[in-house]
């Protein structure tokens, strides 16, 4: 009998799976589980980019392609760069185009860290950083946010974080699960700490366009910070493209010409009809991104007003399709307000821990679902808090 | 488009209060702005989209295509104003086309709009054809789905 024991990593055993995982289980099993879980849009790709990838399928090759992307979308990807924040790239050697924005952070953390490193993950964030840090033997070093700043990272949180292993800051704003954002004054501050150290930025700026009532700033815009960061954004949330698996990287050519040697012996290149589609959905989308974000507004000022409203204190996010609650009003844990919501009202939420220890006390609640989606969640959120209270009396 | 009427017309039934927290407005701008519309005669009214398959009323539908002869001064106008004072007549529409007017009609059966079509319709000044289609199922009515749901294919959690 093989010992596969023995036979896999210690670095994957020790991986924890994700901490979503476990309600993902749980909701599959129940019937009329409504969800509140998704971190995908629920809109369609707009049909240009389909009809652009069935013109792709009709008329075209499907090749390999360069390892680094197409030209016309590395072309398209730069000049939108340009367009939105007047900086510029060199679609020759400075650009990457991934596996989604998921690829672009892997390969940057592999490329930047060696065993002993030290990685500052701002949380609560996305929850792949720290697994992927710690597989290529790095040290994830958490900085948590917190809701008196709304979330923002200040220079006070990073101070005592920066040890001479440092070699890393991942920023991921607008932020997955807080939604919050960061203004060019914050990011200035920021800029500050980092600038005179040899620290590089990954800045994970994939809800880039969904920002609400403020123009995105990147952190690329500030004096001195182009040459130490990565840029990593994707089509998945602005175009509702998740399913076709598309994302980019821009940095220095020093970093980007590291980076390409293991996206091409891993992925060899990213896929041929989803890049074709992509041109598309830079040169021509920017309306439809438009509607999305106006709607998703909509229901972002509708779930704050409510949430409040039902005794779940709630910040007003500005950015991505996330508002992050808290719910220590109820006496209950992340976990446990979560599992009991499942339980009691079938309604699916993430616990805010799954992104990070300073996540406790709060829930994260997507709202790429409709409006009446939306409504029916909240009543029966309302019945359920109200039930808790009852029991605390 | 306005926003209000935006939501209004994904669901009519949503509170002022709802609207105004949605918009991030006042609810009494919220009512003076409904108002307005409806003073404007922008907003008409207000209805309700029903599964008739399950809302069993006995009633039939059907579309009817109508060729007439435009009259003089007024083209279409007089003769589309007869047809809709018909309380069998749920709508008219002026269309382009093969045809000119597009009206619906309901009866209690078959028989019922066959008459109205025969008797009162054609029998109009002007009428020169009719083509009546029944309405035999809808599965899609302002943007509501009447059959089926838009099925959420997503997982329940992801990241």
């Amino acid at each position: 009998m093989i010992d596969y024991n023995k036979a896999l990593s210690d670095k994957v055993k020790k991986m924890k799976p994700s901490g979503i995982r476990k309600f993902f289980d749980i909701a599959a099993t129940k019937k009329d589980v409504i969800s509140l879980g998704v971190g995908e849009p629920d809109f369609s790709t707009p049909w240009a980019i389909r009809k652009s990838a069935i013109n792709t399928l009709e008329r075209k090759k499907i090749i390999y392609g360069a390892n680094k992307g197409i030209e016309i979308l590395r072309d398209a990807i730069c000049t939108y760069i340009n367009k939105k924040y007047g900086v510029q790239y060199n679609s020759e050697d400075e650009v990457i185009v991934t596996v989604g924005g998921s690829e672009a952070i892997d390969l940057s953390i592999r490329a930047l860290i060696d065993p002993g490193d030290e990685v500052l993950v701002v949380e609560p964030s996305f929850v792949c950083y720290s697994p992927l840090v710690e597989l290529v033997g790095g040290v994830a070093v958490p900085v948590p946010t917190r809701i008196e700043n709304n979330f923002k990272l200040t220079p006070e949180d990073l101070e005592g974080k920066i040890t001479d292993k440092t070699k890393l800051l991942i920023l991921p704003f607008p932020n997955n699960p807080t939604g919050a954002v960061m203004t060019k004054e914050d990011l200035e501050k920021i800029a500050d700490v980092i600038r005179d150290t040899n620290i590089i930025v990954l800045s994970d700026e994939i809800y880039s366009e969904l920002t609400y009532g403020r123009k995105h700033y990147s952190i690329i815009q500030i004096d001195g910070m182009r040459e130490r960061t990565i840029y990593v954004n994707g089509f998945s949330k602005a175009y509702a493209m998740t399913g076709w698996r598309l994302g980019y990287l821009t940095a220095p050519k020093e970093i980007v010409s590291q980076l390409v040697k293991i996206h091409q012996y891993g992925i060899m290149c990213s896929p041929f009809i989803s890049q074709n589609a992509a041109v598309e959905a830079l040169n021509s989308c920017e309306n439809e991104v438009k509607k999305m974000v106006s709607e998703y507004d909509t229901r972002r000022r509708f779930l704050v007003k409510e949430l409040n409203r039902i005794g779940l204190e709630c910040f007003s996010p500005e950015g991505a399709f996330y508002v992050f609650p808290c719910i220590k009003s109820t006496g209950l844990s992340s976990e446990e307000f979560c599992e009991r919501l499942l339980d009691e009202e079938n309604v699916a939420c993430v616990p805010g821990n799954a992104f990070g220890e300073c996540g406790e006390g709060f829930i994260r609640i997507s709202y790429a679902y409709s409006l009446k989606h939306l409504t029916e969640a909240v009543s029966r959120m309302e019945n359920f808090v109200n039930k808790i209270k009852a029991e605390q009396k | 488009m306005n926003k209000i009427i935006d939501l209004l017309k994904q669901n009519a039934r949503f509170s002022n209060a709802q609207i105004a927290d949605m918009l991030g407005m006042s609810e009494s701008e919220v009512s003076a702005q409904i108002k307005e519309l409806e003073d404007k005669g922008i907003i008409k009214g207000y209805s309700v989209i029903l599964n008739e398959e399950i809302y069993d009323n006995s009633q039939v539908t059907a579309t009817i295509e109508l060729k007439v002869t435009p009259q003089r001064d007024c083209g279409f106008d007089v003769i589309a104003k007869t047809i809709m004072m018909y309380d069998e007549v749920e709508s008219v529409s002026l269309m382009s086309g093969a045809y000119d007017l597009a009206i619906e009609v309901t009866g209690k059966n078959l028989k019922d709009v066959a008459l109205f079509v025969s008797e009162k319709l054609s029998t109009i000044e002007g009428v020169l054809s009719t083509a009546t289609h029944f309405i035999l199922k809808k599965y899609k009515e302002k943007g509501i789905f009447i059959e089926g749901e838009d099925v959420d294919e997503r997982g329940f959690v992801c990241p």
